[in-house]
C-alpha cells in the first residue's frame, strides 16, 4: 500500500504542489513568488513520496523526512521569530491534506473501495507523521531561539557601574540563578581590579524574591570581593525579602547592608572620609 | 640588611620594606614550600632586628590557590597575630577569589587589599601621595 501511495505522490506531485501552494495558509509562509512556493511544495511532496516508497510511514527517522526537516526548519525558524506558535505552523502544513485527499479520491473513483480505503489510510498515517515532524522541528528551533536569547540576557543584564572614585555598584534586576550569579561575580571582580575599587555595592532593589540559594550566592560574591580587598555593601533589601531571609534563618550578619543605593553610596563615601555638602546658592542661602 | 632567609635553596624571598615584611609568591607553590614559608615568616617576625610592623603577602603572581595554601595563609596570619603583627593578603586575582569562595575558604580574619600599595596603606604605611590613612580603619 505504502509503495502504491509513493508512486501516486510521485505521479501527481505537480498537481499536488500547485494546489497546495494555492491554499491561503501556505502562501503566507512563503512570502516570495508563487513559483518558489510551488518548488518548495514539490520538494516536500517528493520527500513524502520517498518516505512512502521506503514503507516507513510511521518512522520519524525515515531518510525522506530529512528534506522535509530542512525545508520546514527554515520556514519554522522564520515563523517562530515572528511569534507564531508551533500549532499555527502545523496548521499551515495541514493545508496539504485537502488537495492530496481530493486527488486521491478522484484517482480511485470506481475502483475497489476496500483498496482505495487502504491507500487513503496510508496517506492519513503519512500525514500524521509529517505533522509530528513539523511539530518537532518547530519546537527545536524555538528552543534554539530561547537559548540564544537567554545568553544575550545574561550578557546585558549585569552592568557594573563606577559610582565614584573607588566605588563600583551592580544593580541586580530579575531572578538570580546560578548562571547569573556567576556572571555577576565575575564582572564585579573584574571591575574591582579595573576600577581599583575599594567598595562594591550590590543593589538588589530589582530582585523579586530571595531564597536560600540566592542568599548563598550573595554571600559568596561578598566573600570573593573581600578576598580581593574590597568591601561589599548590599542595598535595597525590600521588607518582604528581609522577612523571608529571617524566616529562612539565613545569617547575613557579616554583611554590611543599607536601605537604598543612595545610603550605600553615602556609607562608602563616609568610610573614605569624603563629605558631600550642598553648594552655596547665591541669594537663596540662609542668613 | 635583608634578603631571603639564608641558605635555603629556592625558598620564597622575604623582603623588608622599612619595618614591613613583603613576601611575593609566584607561580605554583608546593606544599613543602608553603610550610617552610610559614616557618620562615614566624621566625623572621620573632628575630627581626627591628620590631615588625606588618606582613604583606603579595599573591598577584599566583594563579592557583588550593585548599592547602589557603589554610597555610590563614595560619600565617593567625601566628603573626599571636606575635603582635598584622598580615595583609594583597593582589588576589578574580579567578582565584572565585575558586576559594567555591571551596568555602573565605579566609576569615585575614585582611585583604587590592595590591601592595593598598596593603601598605592598610598597615598605616602609606606611600607618599596615597589616600588618607584614617580611611583605612574600617576595612
Amino acid at each position: 500500500m505504502a509503495q502504491e501511495l509513493g508512486s501516486f505522490l510521485e505521479r501527481r506531485r505537480e498537481q499536488i504542489a500547485q494546489r497546495w501552494a494555492d491554499t491561503a495558509l501556505f502562501r503566507t509562509v512563503f512570502t516570495v513568488s508563487r513559483d518558489e512556493a510551488v518548488d518548495a511544495c514539490k520538494a516536500v511532496v517528493d520527500a513524502l513520496a520517498d518516505v512512502a516508497r521506503s514503507g516507513r510511514l510511521e518512522d520519524l527517522r525515515a531518510p525522506g523526512f530529512d528534506t522535509v526537516r530542512d525545508q520546514l526548519g527554515r520556514m519554522a525558524a522564520s515563523r517562530a521569530k515572528s511569534g507564531f506558535t508551533p500549532a499555527q505552523i502545523a496548521g499551515e502544513v495541514a493545508g496539504l491534506r485537502e488537495p492530496v485527499a481530493a486527488l486521491l479520491r478522484s484517482a480511485y473513483e470506481g475502483t475497489d473501495s476496500a483498496h482505495a480505503h487502504d491507500v487513503t489510510l496510508s496517506l492519513t498515517v503519512l500525514l500524521g507523521t509529517l505533522r509530528l515532524v513539523v511539530m518537532e522541528t518547530t519546537v527545536s528551533s524555538g528552543e534554539e531561539l530561547i537559548a540564544r536569547q537567554r545568553q544575550q540576557l545574561l550578557e546585558v543584564a549585569t552592568p557594573v557601574i563606577k559610582l565614584w572614585e573607588n566605588i563600583v555598584a551592580v544593580p541586580l534586576i530579575g531572578t538570580l540563578d546560578s548562571a547569573r550569579s556567576q556572571i555577576v561575580m565575575e564582572s564585579l571582580l573584574e571591575a574591582i581590579v579595573h576600577e581599583r575599587a575599594r567598595y562594591a555595592i550590590l543593589d538588589i532593589t530589582g530582585v523579586p524574591t530571595v531564597d536560600s540559594l540566592v542568599a548563598q550566592h550573595l554571600m559568596k560574591t561578598v566573600a570573593a570581593a573581600r578576598l580581593m580587598g574590597a568591601e561589599c555593601v548590599v542595598s535595597g533589601i525590600r521588607p518582604a525579602i528581609a522577612q523571608t531571609i529571617v524566616h529562612l534563618g539565613i545569617d547575613l550578619g557579616t554583611i554590611v547592608t543599607r536601605a537604598g543605593l543612595a545610603d550605600a553610596l553615602a556609607y562608602a563615601l563616609a568610610e573614605q572620609g569624603i563629605a558631600v555638602s550642598p553648594r552655596p546658592v547665591a541669594g537663596a542661602s540662609s542668613r | 640588611m635583608t634578603a631571603a632567609s639564608a641558605g635555603q635553596g629556592d625558598s620564597v624571598p622575604v623582603l623588608a620594606l622599612g619595618d614591613v615584611l613583603l613576601i611575593t609568591l609566584r607561580g605554583e607553590l608546593h606544599d613543602g614550600e608553603a610550610e617552610r614559608l610559614q616557618y620562615d615568616i614566624t621566625h623572621r617576625i620573632a628575630h627581626n632586628p627591628v620590631p615588625v610592623g606588618g606582613v604583606v603577602i603579595d599573591i598577584s603572581g599566583v594563579e592557583i590557590v588550593d585548599s592547602f595554601l589557603g589554610r597555610v595563609l590563614s595560619e600565617i596570619a593567625a601566628s603573626a597575630r599571636l606575635l603582635a603583627t598584622g598580615t595583609v593578603l594583597a593582589g588576589m586575582r578574580p579567578a582565584v577569589a572565585m575558586t576559594l569562595v567555591e571551596l568555602g575558604l573565605t579566609l576569615p580574619g585575614l585582611d585583604t587589599a587590592l595590591d601592595v600599595g593598598r596593603a601598605l596603606a592598610l598597615l598605616g604605611r602609606a606611600p607618599s601621595g596615597s589616600s588618607p590613612a584614617h580611611a583605612e580603619e574600617g576595612a
